[in-house]
């Protein structure tokens, strides 16, 4: 949907699971918040069984397949995406901006964030279902809360991320400026820090929006042990059409879908992708830009100054407020603050993750044994064979295309937004598609539920691709066909260079969508008739609907240990030498 | 302000008194940029800090400003020590630092909004301000719509607006054309003469020798390694200043001739931060090593040409001559002094040769008088396999300099060696050997 300007994408912040600590080996840091974040999930599940109470089941008004309440549906799914997004702005502007002023906020925030980001996320939901259930008893208020944290947690990450890198890279004039005129911290926010960071993060919230589809459909109606939540929903009628063997209801639940989605990308955004543009920080104006016809309208309206000037002088009466915040600094900080009170908060985060582990040890010695760890090993290794076969073979048909869209300028510029709309439509609702010619063929599933994991990020790499092709410079071009480069070595000397960083973005994202994907795409149902393959994620899914906390764990953290991983040995060097060497600049 | 001084017995606004500044490294010694500067700015006065880059002054107008504190020493205005930003102070940026997403009025506003004055008298200052510096009719344009010169009339007018004590320019018209500099500096002064900016002081960062004499009651110079003021020259030439004015002419080469001094001067390698191994190269290529020969070499200056004309013909500035110049008395290609630059007899050879030759010629004035290059020549030639990781000698260098100097050394050493083939360097491992990819 997008747009545009695939590129501002890549200049401002960099794909997910990349950025971060460099280096292969995970330091110190990522050790300890590691650990801590395991601890964290280890509390909540003991948490859960020292109440022992039977969940309570929810007085919901029922999920019924009502055409005439599909709409309906279709809106408080789009209303939890949206309150997810506004939970992610919040924690983004507040945890990245910590991260980025104070040193000790940073040591604990950033490998948080780092290690978060592999987290699968629908791992998450088998907690935070139970959690908000105990915290809202009887009440739909607590569905609806996991719900929308299942959707936070798949979004607040990597924004945040993004959000705290184009804070370490504010131009240092403009920093001088801000302190030079003595702004108030809530000034130098509003003014230097989310203007600069604005295109990145618009573009990452943007991208994490499309990815989220997937997640609010996913986590509407789920069941943890013998607790079934089914919030109306487009996800809750769409279970209820499995269960009801209902291929209409799930043909419809598609066409809403994609309704739903091209609103949302017609509405909302291209133009904020579209205002966007003026945060860039270039001194030049561009030679293209991306349009919105809406914010073209909302440019020409006659409400927009009134409309300006209202929140400029509710801005002004803030900025105007007597507080802290608003004040000008009273003292200017030089230099860099003493290492003393880091070493001890240092000391203090290294006793909290010895603490966090022996419970950790506790908690597994009692329910897991070494059986536990390699079947769950194996099983993520057979994820893990799935997740790289499919992202080959998706490489091997995208990319070709990929660039022969992307050489036509006329044609990427008609199939970009169809890609990018491809990629925000949630796969899990063409599921049971899927799934019906899966019985009905007799198919093996063990091969036959792979595809499913990649139905949905496949996108990614072709829009990426496209981007990247898009991008050879007209020169280079011209080059090439003066030469009369054969098409091999156009390859190898034009082609790769060109698209290999664009490429390794789409790659990474397409296969951290799969792992997700494969929590809910390695177990399916039609009606009665189940179907699994073997994997990590049928495993964490098994252990979800069976509500057994510990093998849950267990397989979020092999999950998360092995994205990490290929994040590190695989991703982060390739995306470093598409960077270093092959630039284009 | 004038309360707080006193106005009868003194007249002086801004006194820099012992300013040390030491920029602390990570490994080796620490760099000192600034050593016992001691300096005033009176009442009224335009006081220009002319110098080379890397000679401190920038450094030196931050401190000014309280960006930065100084590691030793004090920086009074109007009486009151300088401990951080202060509104008596504002500061008129190179890269013009304007807000790319606020419209002309919101960039010059900005200054007043941190203040907490309220919109409507703020939106009246910046317009009046905006009147004043010749932008009326922008005010609601971007940034990025302006040309350069508008953008940095936006940058003054910001300035301006908040009604500081001392304006500080920090090299504010270096990254403007020639024909626009001139009109906004114009503009500028005439603004100053008539008494309509409300400014008491103005303090400009330099490198511009004319502009310098242009714009200023006194003109201090810089010397670097460390920074310090090497000499004081007070201009009395009635304002409008005329360039070709002869006695605007003779101040200008007297302060070419300062400048050589400082930079020519008596040891011979004395001039390059650091001596040995831990030379800082400054960022000058082959062509335009031989470039500087050839033009030297041609036809009006016959191999011996005043810097003042060279610089007027190739339309440099002193801060991309000198380098230059500097490179060829290195390698003995010429020699510096008064103001002038004459070819030796390997320059003129050089310039003679064809470009085998001229290889050739270089390689051997790079092995004899940069010792760096000679060094990383010696270990490729001791070593059996004949190559060294770029690393080494990087590190080596970072002993006696910040990494992005030894780095900026390092590229410069690299193009150079590679020119004389004297030693290849391969990108993508970081090693150099002796291959030569023929």
């Amino acid at each position: 949907m997008l747009a545009s300007r695939p590129d501002q994408g890549r200049q401002a912040d960099v794909p997910l699971g990349v950025s971060g600590s460099t280096g292969v080996w995970p330091n110190l840091y990522d050790a300890v918040i590691f650990v801590l974040v395991v601890g964290v999930f280890v509390l909540v599940a003991h948490g859960f069984r020292e109440m022992n109470a039977p969940a309570a089941q929810l007085e919901a008004v029922p999920v019924t397949l009502d055409l005439a309440r599909l709409p309906e549906y279709a809106l408080r799914t789009t209303l939890r995406m949206f309150a997810a997004i506004i939970c992610s702005l919040i924690f983004t502007f507040v945890v990245a901006t910590l991260a980025a002023r104070s040193r000790k906020a940073e040591l604990v925030i950033i490998p948080a964030l780092d290690i978060l980001q592999s987290v699968p996320v629908l791992g998450f939901l088998t907690f935070t279902v139970t959690f908000f259930l105990q915290l809202f008893p009887g009440s739909v208020m607590g569905a609806e809360c996991a719900a929308i944290f299942a959707i936070f947690t798949s979004q607040a990450w990597n924004m945040a991320f993004s959000f705290y890198q184009s804070l370490r890279t504010v131009p240092r004039d403009l920093d001088e400026v801000a302190r030079h005129y003595r702004f108030s911290p809530w000034l130098r926010f509003w003014r230097l820090d989310v203007p600069f960071g604005a295109p990145g993060l618009i573009w990452n919230t943007m991208m994490s929006m499309s990815g989220g589809w997937f997640f609010v459909v996913a986590s509407e109606a789920i069941t943890v042990g013998n607790t079934t939540v089914m919030l109306p929903g487009i996800g809750s009628w769409l279970a209820l059409a499995i269960q009801a063997r209902d291929l209409q209801a799930v043909l419809l639940a598609i066409a809403m879908m994609a309704a739903v989605i091209l609103a949302y990308d017609q509405l909302i955004f291209r133009p904020i992708v579209a205002w966007a543009d003026k945060f860039r920080f270039e001194q030049q104006a561009a030679d293209s830009q991306p349009h919105s016809w809406l914010y073209d309208f909302w440019r020409r309206s006659r409400v927009r100054p009134h409309v300006i000037r209202a929140v400029g002088s509710v801005a002004d009466r803030i900025s105007l407020l007597p507080t802290p915040l608003t004040s000008p600094p009273a003292k200017p900080k030089f230099g860099t603050p003493p290492r003393t009170g880091e070493r001890v908060w240092i000391a203090l985060l290294l006793v909290l993750a010895a603490y966090a582990l022996w419970q950790i040890v506790l908690y597994t010695r009692t329910t897991l044994g070494l059986t536990d760890l390699r079947i769950a090993l194996f099983d993520g290794f057979l994820t893990l064979i799935r997740v790289l076969v499919l992202i080959a073979l998706a490489s091997l048909v995208w990319v070709p295309i990929g660039v022969w869209i992307g050489l036509r300028p006329r044609l990427a510029t008609s199939l970009q937004p169809v890609a990018q709309f491809l990629a925000a439509f949630p796969a899990n609702v063409v599921f049971p598609v899927a799934v019906v010619a899966i019985v009905s063929l007799r198919l093996d599933p063990n091969i036959w539920l792979s595809p499913l994991m990649i139905l949905g990020t496949q996108w990614y790499i072709l829009f990426n691709v496209i981007a990247g092709a898009s991008a050879i410079p007209t020169d280079l071009r011209d080059a090439a066909a003066l030469f009369r480069i054969s098409s091999w070595s156009w390859w190898r000397k034009v082609g790769v260079p060109a698209i290999l960083p664009y490429y390794v973005t789409g790659a990474l994202t397409a296969a951290g969508g799969s792992w997700n994907a494969s929590i809910v795409a390695e177990v399916v149902s039609w009606g009665d008739t189940h179907l699994r393959a073997e994997g990590l994620g049928a495993y964490i899914a098994d252990a979800t609907s069976a509500g057994d906390f510990p093998r849950v764990v267990l397989g979020i953290v092999v999950m998360a240990l092995m994205v990490t991983t290929c994040n590190r040995i695989l991703w982060r060097p390739l995306y470093r030498l598409a960077e270093n060497r092959f630039r284009l600049e | 302000m004038d309360s707080i001084m006193n106005p009868v017995q003194d007249k002086t606004l801004v006194v820099v008194d012992a300013i040390r500044k030491v920029y602390p490294k990570g490994s080796g010694e620490d760099l000192l940029v600034l050593d016992n500067v001691n300096l005033t700015l009176g009442k009224n006065e335009i006081v220009s800090f002319l110098g080379r880059s890397g000679c401190g002054k920038t450094t030196l107008l931050r401190i000014l400003a309280g960006l930065m504190p100084a590691t030793g020493g004090e920086v009074r205005i109007a009486g009151r020590s300088v401990v951080g930003p202060s509104p008596e102070v504002a500061m008129v940026f190179q890269s013009f630092a304007l807000f790319p997403w606020l419209t002309v009025l919101q960039n010059v506003e900005i200054g007043l909004e941190a203040q907490g004055v309220p919109p409507a008298e703020r939106k009246r200052r910046a317009l009046a301000a905006i009147d004043l510096i010749g932008l009326d009719g922008y005010e609601s344009a971007y940034p990025k719509e302006l040309s350069g010169g508008m953008r940095q009339r936006v940058g003054i007018a910001r300035a301006v607006v908040v009604q500081p004590t001392v304006l500080l320019m920090d090299e504010a018209f270096s990254a403007l054309d020639v024909l626009t500099a001139e009109t906004l500096r114009t503009d500028l002064m005439d603004l100053w003469i008539e008494g309509r900016l409300p400014i008491s002081a103005i303090a400009v960062v330099t490198h511009n020798i004319e502009e310098a004499v242009l714009l200023s009651d006194r003109v201090l110079v810089f010397g670097s390694n460390p920074g310090h003021v090497a000499a004081e020259i007070r201009i009395e030439l009635p304002h409008p200043r005329n360039r070709l004015d002869p006695a605007f002419r003779q101040i200008v080469e007297d302060l070419y001739s300062t400048m050589t001094e400082r930079a020519g001067g008596k040891a011979s390698q004395g001039h390059f931060f650091g001596t040995g191994l831990a030379m800082l190269l400054p960022r000058v290529s082959p062509n335009m090593i031989a470039g500087l020969l050839e033009a030297v070499a041609a036809d009006p200056h016959q191999g011996h040409a005043g810097l003042p004309e060279l610089a007027g013909d190739l339309h440099m500035e002193v801060d991309d001559l000198f380098p230059v110049a500097e490179v060829l008395q290195l390698l003995r290609f010429a020699e510096l002094g008064d103001g002038d630059i004459k070819l030796t007899e390997p320059g003129r050879q050089f310039v003679g040769f064809e470009p085998d030759a001229r290889k050739k010629l270089f390689a051997q004035q790079l092995l004899n008088y940069v010792p760096l290059a000679g060094h990383i020549r010696r270990v490729l030639d001791e070593r059996g396999t004949h190559r060294a990781p770029a690393s080494r000698f990087r590190d080596e260098l970072e002993d006696h300099m910040s990494e992005s100097f030894a780095e900026q050394t390092m590229r410069t050493v690299t193009s150079w060696g590679r020119f004389g083939e004297v030693f290849a360097y391969d990108e993508v491992s970081g090693i150099f050997s002796l291959d030569n990819p023929g």
